[in-house]
């Protein structure tokens, strides 16, 4: 499914990834966790494609497509979703114009006709209900006026409703209280799937209570320096991060 | 990869022609350029025109030629050279048309490009058209259904044969002739334009439509448009437009009056959309409007616009809040891009007592463009407990290009209420970002955002102008963030 090799990344002209190397496998659930400024993050946005990030060495396969050879819309309709750490607010943008916006594109990817306005209805009223949020996304511009708990349903919504194959959640815990994180952790569990993998960015071991990963990893210093069991964050969570990084230099 | 993207981009940018830049293939009836007494005779000979227009015109001429253009706008273009204008031009019509059929074929071609056959519109959407093209009316529909409320809506040379009292009584008491050189040369030399009369106590059941286009290459367009409602009636009046692309400058000078007597209320909308040059700043069209309406008591004026085209715009509906409790606003998108240059905003002048005004402008500015926002609140000694709220807006979508606000107060009664607010910002990398990464490609994501920002001012438009509009920021906008 996603393959990460040697992969080196830098944002201008400083250095961020170093070398690192991933395979997450269909239907895996894959953690990384790390110490501030590891870089969880720039990874998720290499992997989305953002622009200010380039890549230097590495290759990253996506299903048997070179990833790094395609635009962020094309990635994404080829099936690859970043709940965002800080969604972003888009005032005047009804949040349901934009969902429609977004599958009507993959769907042109797809060569598909454009959804009916009442397949899309119903759509959005089942996925709304994964994640407490029906009823409440109509009048509403996209993120705008939404506390911090709402715009991570609202992530976790768009997930839904977008169905990837690869789904990244970056921080997708961090801010929210413990019904806020029930209430994602159930979104994000009712959608795992045989086809469909995770790629779970966090801190802290709590999430990963609710989200039970198959592979915990560490990264440090833009390199994976430790990979195992889902016991593994529980080690760090107890030890923290000295313990791993020491052997590593 | 950036850079493909950004080259791709480029490429559709430049390769795409102006979307509605053709011409249509009507002989003209053709005044020789210049302007001079005998050119303006030969207007209002070819109009049949009473003496007292005639008149008119003359005493305007003679104002003009002591007047100087105005040279404050933050505006910079080649003047127009006045005498290289030709100053009438009639399509060949043989005769009367009795319906739709009678149309030259030609000319139905193009209207049917623009979009806006009659007969689907009179079928669809229940909007009765008044067509421009150059100078000359040739087609106005759903007459006879407003007759019947005694509402009178026909091109401004038919109200002078038909209804000259009304035109007479009302022209030029909104924007007198020497109100400004533009308004000046437009009283000298108007051919045609839309006179429209909505009786006594008549809401008037449609939206009242009027396309211009300007058609003869090297003719200015100089519009002349009436609107009276009288006491508690009411109208919504649409204008919009496009052009034929043009290698030199065309010269758009149009004055719009409009009256709303006592507890009478005008929705005026427009959506703008001339040539506005191409790339490299080359051509498109001047735009030199004076809008104004007067209200009376308890009055509404509400003017909403859409402005995308035009090389230059100088333009700034006003209304003047005479009556007491009146109400003004106005609503306006304005958007620049490539060389683009516009000076636009709105005057409200508070007269009456308890008289309101409120003002939403945004501004979006692409490419090397310059938009600025002028606008003047006044609050004459009599008009005591007057409010206005101001908001502009403006948003940024490369780092060359220009915003500028010049908002003018003047206060003369201590119990007025004035709030002025505004915003400048770029449009979020972020954003965009966001939309991409759920697959919405750059272009729609950058149409998305816009027509949410500038959403206010579209939901004040009626529905099928709305949805034209939202349409037309996003061709405005394509491939513009930088």
């Amino acid at each position: 499914m996603l393959t990460i090799k040697n992969l080196h990344a830098q944002v201008e002209d400083t250095p961020i990834l170093k070398g690192l190397n991933l395979e997450i496998g269909p239907g895996e659930v894959h953690a990384i966790m790390g110490p501030n400024g590891s870089g969880k993050s720039t990874l998720a946005s290499v992997l989305a494609g953002r622009e200010d990030y380039e890549v230097t060495r590495g290759s990253v396969d996506f299903c048997g497509a070179d990833l790094l050879d395609m635009d962020a819309s094309v990635r994404a309709r080829e099936g690859l979703f970043l709940a965002f750490q800080y969604p972003v607010e888009i005032p005047g943008v009804s949040n349901l114009n934009f969902m429609k916006a977004a599958i009507n594109g993959k769907r042109e990817h797809q060569g598909l006709e454009p959804i009916s306005a009442k397949d899309f209805l119903a759509l959005v009223k089942e996925k709304s209900a994964l994640v407490e949020l029906a009823g409440r996304l109509r009048d509403r511009s996209v993120n705008e006026g939404f506390s911090g708990g709402e715009k991570k349903r609202n992530e976790i919504f768009q997930m839904a409703m977008l169905e990837p194959t690869l789904a990244i959640l970056d921080e997708t815990d961090s801010g929210l209280d413990i019904d806020a994180l029930r209430i994602v952790s159930q979104g994000v569990n009712a959608m795992r799937d045989a086809g469909r993998s995770f790629l779970v960015i966090t801190h802290y071991q709590r999430l990963l209570d609710h989200i039970v990963p198959d592979v915990v990893h560490v990264l440090s210093e833009g390199k994976i320096v430790k990979s195992g069991p889902k016991e593994l964050a529980l080690e760090l969570e107890e030890k923290g991060y000295d313990w791993i990084k020491e052997p590593a230099v | 990869m950036a850079y493909d993207r950004e080259d791709k981009v480029l490429e559709e940018v430049t390769g795409k022609a102006y979307e509605f830049g053709f011409t249509t293939d009507i002989e003209s009836d053709k005044a020789p350029a210049g302007l001079n007494e005998d050119i303006i005779r030969l207007i209002s000979a070819k109009k049949n025109e009473p003496d007292w227009l005639l008149d008119w015109r003359l005493d305007a001429f003679k104002l003009w030629c002591d007047m100087v253009e105005p040279e404050w706008p933050h505006l910079q273009y080649q003047k127009p050279d006045f005498q290289a204008i030709s100053y009438y031009a009639a399509p060949k019509q043989k005769k009367e048309l009795a319906s739709m059929e009678d149309v030259d074929p030609e000319l139905r071609n193009t209207m049917d490009k623009l979009g806006i056959s009659l007969e689907e519109q009179k079928r669809l959407s229940g909007v009765a058209v008044d067509f421009v093209m150059d100078s000359v009316s040739v087609a106005t529909s759903f007459k006879d259904k407003l007759a019947e409320l005694g509402i009178i809506f026909c091109s401004m040379s038919e109200a002078v044969q038909e209804h000259p009292e009304l035109v007479r009584k009302h022209l030029g008491t909104v924007v007198p002739v020497r109100d400004n050189f533009y308004a000046a040369l437009n009283s000298a030399v108007f051919t045609d334009g839309s006179f429209c009369y909505i009786p006594k106590g008549v809401r008037c059941p449609m939206e009242l439509s009027t396309y211009f286009r300007i058609n003869e290459s090297g003719t200015g367009q100089f519009e002349r448009t009436l609107v009276v409602a009288d006491e508690s009636s009411y109208v919504s009046y649409l204008e919009g437009c496009t052009a034929p692309q043009r290698d030199e400058n065309q010269l758009h000078a149009a004055v719009v009056e409009l009256v709303a007597l006592d507890d009478a209320e005008i929705k005026y909308s427009t959506v703008q959309n001339w040539y506005p040059g191409d790339e490299e700043g080359k051509g498109g069209v001047f735009n030199f409007v004076t809008k104004r309406g007067i209200c009376h008591t308890r009055s509404k004026i509400s003017w909403t616009q859409v402005e995308t085209g035009s090389a230059v715009t100088w333009k700034y509906p006003s209304c003047i809040l005479k009556g007491d409790d009146s109400v003004g606003e106005f609503y306006s998108v304005a958007v620049t891009n490539n060389f683009q240059q516009a000076d636009t905003g709105t005057k409200m002048v508070h007269l009456g007592k308890r008289t309101r005004s409120t003002i939403i402008s945004k501004g979006i500015s692409a490419g090397k463009s310059q938009n600025s926002y002028r606008g003047l609140v006044q609050v004459m000694p009599n008009a005591d407990k007057a409010r206005n709220f101001s908001q502009c807006d403006s948003l940024l979508m490369t780092d060359q290009c220009g915003a500028h606000t010049f908002p003018y107060i003047e206060i003369k009664n201590p119990t007025a209420q004035v709030e002025h607010e505004a915003t400048t910002s770029k449009i979020g990398e972020d954003q965009i970002f966001y939309c991409l990464q759920r697959g919405i490609d750059e272009e729609q994501a950058i149409s998305l955002i816009v027509n949410g920002y500038a959403k206010e001012v579209l939901n004040k438009l009626p529905m099928e102008f709305a949805v034209e509009a939202q349409k037309l920021l996003a061709i405005s906008l394509e491939g513009s963030v930088g």
